[in-house]
């Protein structure tokens, strides 16, 4: 049952052959065996979804069921949840029990999904490998002594070891697709505003997007119809209609115009990803694409560009974990000002403390102007540049990743860390849709395909990765750690 | 040395919108601590502000109301410090792009002339909480219930040159909201509320000098207090060759006195910059102007119509038209009773009086205008003469006949005050006076005839006091000089 995708589970379920709750059980066995290894969940909610899963039976029993009831998913853990904790993968949060269900969630209840659980992440989802969690690091499943990807490591890793068919995580700056490629699974980033971001705890506010990470693009497509719309509780979503993502899954790809940008084939980029994506771009070019070369002339400057303007909406928005109203407090305090100093130095981890200064010092007199105004000048810059490529060309492809997964503990400089987003980052900057597909193999760590769409084309996109997927196998191959048997 | 004040005032105005400015909490004032206090007031991970558009369209009317450029696009920006009563570790305000650009309010100042003072911009933002220091065991209790009410902040440029020009400005401002209704305008509770800057430079200089800013003065006696202290504490300080410095100064109304709170070093930096969780506001045209047709006659208009068109001194209509309340009730009693003049004297004379004494603001007053309007027509219309219609305003004061406006003819029957005109009622009851006073009649009468003028109201006072203040004074007076002169 494991390996099966959501829409494969959606049809089992129908046809009787198995019942969620035996799904359920089965699969939290499998975390409860397997996860230790891997340690992708922060909190298991098995009773809760126990309970979600029977009342889908009886809804499929009884005729009412939807499309999603009984299907089992996991939940990124900077997505509220009522009653349950909700950490961030942070000190500062590790006894934080949200009162409230973010939008997203009350979407997915409604849908009759069955949530087995929060998946671990980066601190705050701030970083690229997954190594900077409170709980600990996350390992791949493909090479547990390499890193699964990040932020959305947690996520990423339960999917591509069975412990879960699907997932959603959260993409500031690459952190859906990076870790989908490092994990050999499919994961799409939504335009800026198509998902609601109220209830996800925000890193960086114009940026943050919820999307879908899974084995397919259909099942990706399916997740979407649940969560993508608009949400009066968050005026950056937008109202704009949404349409049936499976709808165009089918779509052949004749005369579709791929564009390759050259600046995601420069330098650094390892040999064997480019060989991966130019053979993928082949596949596309046999299914009836033609492709061009453009240009995105700006990109040099997206991680620079992307760590001020982020790092400063960060420094602000995790201002409120101050010891007073929830989250960490330290032991006695002194005063006021121990108060805070104690509990924001034991409650954030480095990383999170280095955005905050980097955000902080960005935004002070004397230098607002020089990084922040600055910056939000390149970032219109950046956006143009897609804009214009979409002119010519209905998508871009190129590498998520400029590797594939490294060695845990490889990144010890925070600047190598950060390049690590250089292909990823533009799409954030610019708020377009993108998506990472698994397109091959370096040695036993899979690779990543970047397809990326402009503003509001998740339909288009989720066809063409579809397409790929119908054309190749690389999203079917399992790592033999998701084989063990129990 | 002759020194010269700059003042310029930043006027806290608390909208009176249902529900906060970016949640749907109440604002209902003096609930229980944090019984209004939302997940998104309390800036619960993952919460998000949603503007509401009633905060806007006031802010605009105050704008509209002031003669201000109303510009199509505003932003909100995030001004950061750490305070236990602000949640989210900033306030959402608007630093560079306000929705209220540079405007004009019209004061008038105690001598009847009147005065432009330019506004620079006014922006909105949310209100924090209040930090509660007792009854705790000593530690801080932290009530969030006024945490996101809206608040439009109106800065004025420095224009202002005494205290009492920063008063009026203060009223003017208080008039104009309250008129838009757009704020309940009640100090006392901190919906008003200002922050004096004040500075001094030798008379004639062009520069300003260096200001101090007076935080949350939240009275119009303290404010002039406020500055009156401020301003001499500056003069000695620079006349004994000291500097005024740069700092944030707190008034103390028990002291009577301002201290220092902190100097300009150890001023926050805010870091601005704009909230990435908001949109920015885009008016259309439209909605401005629907807007602008819908405004009430203000503070300013009224009082230029009720010189002009009512023919009230200047002053009448200065304190006739300084509060909504004041400027509806005189307007309503003028309406039934036809008279501004007889309206304006009664509401400012006789009813003001009986409001301060018993520290009551017109709204509350126990005479309505309906009633006094009532009274007013027996009055115009000689049933009743002036010292009889102050006893009817007594007796509807003390809660006699009904609220509506004929009440004063139901007490005016009951007490039989209706004014006696009858010639032949009137000289029976002067024959029983002048029969009564035979002493009076005999001094009358040996009086140089320019002194008998003075000596006439011995016998008005007994006649009306016969009459029980029902005869008409007019005819008591004409009578009884025929008939004393008669005698002589």
């Amino acid at each position: 049952m494991h390996d099966k995708t959501l829409t494969e589970i959606a049809a089992d379920l129908t046809a009787g052959k198995y019942s969620s709750h035996e799904l359920t059980e089965h699969l939290l066995k499998r975390i409860e065996r397997l996860d230790p290894s891997l340690n992708s969940f922060i909190s298991v909610t098995g009773d809760n979804a126990r309970h979600s899963a029977q009342q889908a039976d009886t809804a499929r029993a009884a005729g009412t069921a939807g499309q999603l009831a009984g299907l089992p998913i996991a939940l990124k853990d900077n997505i509220c949840t009522q009653g349950t904790k909700t950490s961030c993968g942070s000190r500062m949060l590790d006894n934080f029990i949200s009162p409230y269900d973010a939008t997203i969630v009350q979407h997915l209840n409604a849908a009759g999904t069955v949530n087995l659980g929060k998946t671990n992440l980066d601190e705050f989802a701030m970083g690229s490998s997954s190594e900077s969690s409170f709980y600990g690091p996350v390992k791949n499943p493909w090479d547990l002594t390499a890193v699964p990807g990040g932020s959305s490591g947690g996520s990423a890793a339960a999917v591509a070891a069975g412990l879960i068919p699907a997932a959603l995580g959260s993409d500031t700056g690459g952190s859906i697709r990076q870790p989908a490629a490092f994990c050999g699974i499919t994961g799409l980033k939504p335009t800026y505003g198509r998902v609601s971001r109220y209830g996800i705890i925000a890193y960086a506010s114009s940026f943050d997007q919820v999307g879908p990470m899974a084995r397919t693009a259909a099942d990706c497509a399916l997740l979407m119809n649940a969560i993508a719309g608009h949400d009066s509780r968050d005026s950056t979503s937008v109202t704009r209609q949404v349409p049936d993502y499976s709808a165009e899954l089918d779509k052949p790809l004749r005369g579709l115009k791929i564009g390759l940008p050259k600046e995601y084939f420069g330098e650094g980029l390892s040999a064997e990803v480019e060989s991966a994506v130019r053979e993928a771009v082949r596949v596309y070019e046999s299914l009836g694409a033609s492709v061009i070369d453009v240009s995105l002339p700006h990109t040099h400057y997206a991680v620079p560009t992307y760590y001020v303007i982020a790092s400063a909406e960060a420094s602000a928005n995790l201002s409120r974990y101050d010891g007073v109203r929830f989250g960490h407090r330290c032991q006695s305090p002194a005063d006021l000002e121990d108060l805070y100093k104690r509990s924001r130095g034991e409650g954030f981890g480095s990383e999170v403390k280095r955005r905050i200064l980097i955000g902080t010092h960005t935004l002070s007199e004397g230098f607002f102007d020089a990084y922040f105004t600055k910056a939000q000048r390149v970032r219109r810059l950046i956006q143009q540049d897609f804009i214009d490529a979409f002119k010519e060309v209905d998508v871009l492809m190129g590498p998520t990743s400029p590797t594939p997964a490294f060695d845990l503990g490889a990144h010890m400089d925070p600047v190598a860390m950060y390049l690590q987003d250089v292909y990823t980052i533009p799409c954030n900057l610019a708020g377009i849709t993108a998506m990472s597909v698994p397109a091959g193999f370096d040695g036993e760590r899979p690779i990543g395909l970047q397809l990326l769409g402009a503003h509001f084309s998740e339909a288009q996109l989720l066809n063409v990765a579809h397409q790929f997927q119908q054309a190749t196998d690389w999203h079917l191959r399992r790592p033999a750690f998701a084989e063990e048997t129990i | 040395m002759q020194w010269e004040t700059v003042i310029g005032l930043e006027v806290h105005v608390q909208l009176a919108t249902q529900s906060k400015i970016f949640s749907g909490s109440s604002t209902d004032f003096g609930a229980e601590p944090n019984s209004q206090a939302s997940a998104v007031d309390l800036a619960m991970p993952g919460t998000l502000p949603v503007l509401n558009e009633q905060a806007v369209s006031m802010a605009v009317q105050f704008g509209l109301g002031i003669n201000a450029e109303i510009p199509e696009v505003s932003v909100f920006d995030r001004k950061n410090y750490f305070y236990p009563d602000l949640p989210k570790g900033y306030q959402t305000s608007q630093m560079y792009y306000p929705i209220v650009g540079p405007g004009e309010v019209e004061i008038s100042l105690d001598d009847g002339s009147t005065q432009r003072i330019r506004v620079h911009h006014a922006h909105l933002e949310e209100d924090a909480g209040k930090s509660l220091h007792e009854d705790y065991h000593g530690m801080t209790g932290i009530d969030l219930n006024r945490a996101g009410t809206p608040l439009l902040e109106i800065v004025s440029e420095p224009d202002m040159r005494n205290a009492k020009q920063a008063v009026a400005y203060l009223r003017a401002i208080h008039a104009i909201v309250t008129y838009l209704g757009i704020s309940d305008g009640n100090m006392a509770e901190g919906s008003m509320r200002c922050d004096v800057n004040v500075s001094v430079r030798p008379k004639g200089q062009a520069e300003f000098g260096t200001r101090a800013e007076i935080k949350n003065v939240n009275s119009f006696r303290f404010v002039e207090r406020a500055i009156a202290y401020e301003v001499e504490r500056q003069i000695e300080l620079i006349e004994d060759g000291g500097k005024v410095v740069q700092e944030t100064r707190l008034y103390d109304p028990d002291a009577d006195e301002t201290r220092s709170m902190r100097t300009k070093e150890e001023a926050n930096d805010y870091r601005y910059f704009p909230c990435p969780d908001l949109l920015p506001i885009v008016l259309d045209p439209t909605y401005v102007e629907q807007l602008r047709d819908a405004l009430p006659e203000l503070p300013a208009e009224k009082r230029a119509r009720f010189e002009s068109a009512l023919g009230l001194s200047a002053y009448d209509a200065g304190v006739l038209s300084a509060n909504r309340a004041t400027a509806d009730f005189f307007e309503e009693v003028m309406a039934i009773c036809g008279d501004a003049k007889q309206a304006a004297n009664w509401v400012q004379g006789e009813l003001s009086g009986a409001l301060n004494r018993e520290g009551l603001s017109i709204e509350n007053s126990p005479v309505s205008a309906q009633q006094l309007g009532g009274l007013l027509v027996r009055v115009i219309d000689d049933t009743i003469n002036g010292k009889a219609a102050k006893q009817v305003f007594q007796a509807m004061w003390n809660g006699e006949g009904d609220s509506a406006n004929n009440s004063a003819d139901a007490i005016i029957d009951a007490r039989g005050l209706k004014q006696v005109t009858d010639t032949g009622a009137i000289e029976a009851m002067i024959d029983q006076v002048i029969s009564d006073s035979p002493a009076q009649v005999a001094q009358y009468r040996d009086a140089e005839p320019d002194k008998r003028g003075k000596m006439i109201g011995y016998f008005v006072g007994q006649t009306m006091k016969a009459s029980r203040g029902t005869a008409n004074p007019q005819q008591v007076n004409t009578l009884l000089k025929q008939k004393l002169d008669a005698l002589c």
